[in-house]
């Protein structure tokens, strides 16, 4: 059957096709996705990926952007897990009270091992943030 | 039989950037947004993303959902501070950026702004505040600074072209 030289050509093309496409598929995330690996790959673990639009619906954005001091940057807050555990970044929250606690690890470091920290947008994005 | 085959292949082939734009348009779920780990116990726990927008006001962009009018018309309630019982310092305040060559101009609200940001949070490191005295433009913003430091990367993206550049010029 493989040796019919068009059969074999049409399987080539389609292949080739549709391995480009599967290529070409950018990372989505949802929008807003903020991927974290300060360290967490060097410490064993997945990275961790910050959705802003599920705690958008809870939060306004002053509440971590300003109450709670978060950096507008993906990368840009030295965030250990002692300092969770210390009630400091999200474990202001997540701390069983607001909202779940700091054992539920997969939760949190949820992305792909290796991923790079950064907000991956579906090629809507902007290069930023800015330097400040 | 062997052309049969082949408009197979075509018609199975023409059919993948449907699909990919397709995918594009909605949520993709979580498992196969590019970004999660597949493999991870808890993804099957993590809410999805179109559980949370199916009911809420659509948009063409970002997170197709229109955040602001989520807000104003009570489809979420967000919290204003950690407890809950923080104030909101909201400014009714339009500024209008007029130099932008023949398109029409720009309209900042400061009112969908502060319902959701502190004023610290752009002023004064990243917006002077007083109008004409911030050196704005595409450039730049593209670069992730002045209105690019959110939109772009959280907020509704710079494709949103008509969101910012509401303002007619007057024809003479």
């Amino acid at each position: 059957m493989w040796c019919n030289g068009f059969r074999w050509a049409s399987l080539c093309c389609t292949v080739f096709v549709g391995l480009l496409f599967f290529q070409a598929t950018p990372v989505w995330a949802e929008y807003g996705d903020v991927t974290i690996n300060n360290r967490a790959s060097k410490e064993g673990m997945r990275p961790v990926i910050f959705p802003h639009w599920f705690h958008r619906i809870r939060f306004r954005c002053k509440v971590c952007h300003a109450e709670l001091n978060f950096q507008m940057r993906a990368g840009g807050n030295d965030i250990k897990m002692a300092d969770i555990i210390d009630g400091r970044f999200c474990g202001a929250c997540h701390n069983n009270q607001i909202a779940w606690g700091v054992e539920n690890c997969n939760l949190c470091h949820s992305a792909l091992p290796g991923a790079k920290t950064g907000v991956y947008n579906r090629g809507q994005t902007t290069k930023g943030p800015g330097k400040l | 039989m062997r052309m049969y085959r082949w408009g197979f292949s075509v018609f199975v082939l023409m059919w993948l950037p449907v699909g990919w734009v397709m995918a594009a348009a909605t949520w993709a779920p979580l498992a196969k947004d590019g970004i999660h780990d597949p493999a991870n116990p808890a993804v099957t726990v993590l809410q999805e993303p179109k559980e949370a927008f199916s009911n809420m006001p659509r948009d063409e962009f970002g997170n197709f959902v229109s955040w602001v009018k989520a807000l104003q018309e009570g489809y979420i309630a967000p919290r204003s501070s950690r407890s809950g019982e923080g104030k909101d310092n909201i400014l009714d305040l339009d500024v209008l950026l007029p130099d932008t060559g023949a398109i029409p101009m720009v309209r900042f609200p400061h009112k969908a702004h502060t319902e959701w940001l502190d004023c610290s949070n752009c002023h004064d490191h990243i917006f002077k505040p007083k109008a004409g005295s911030n050196p704005i433009s595409m450039g730049p913003i593209l670069d992730g600074k002045f209105c690019g430091l959110c939109h772009g990367k959280v907020a509704f993206p710079l494709t949103a072209c008509k969101k910012c550049h509401s303002v007619e010029r007057e024809k003479k």
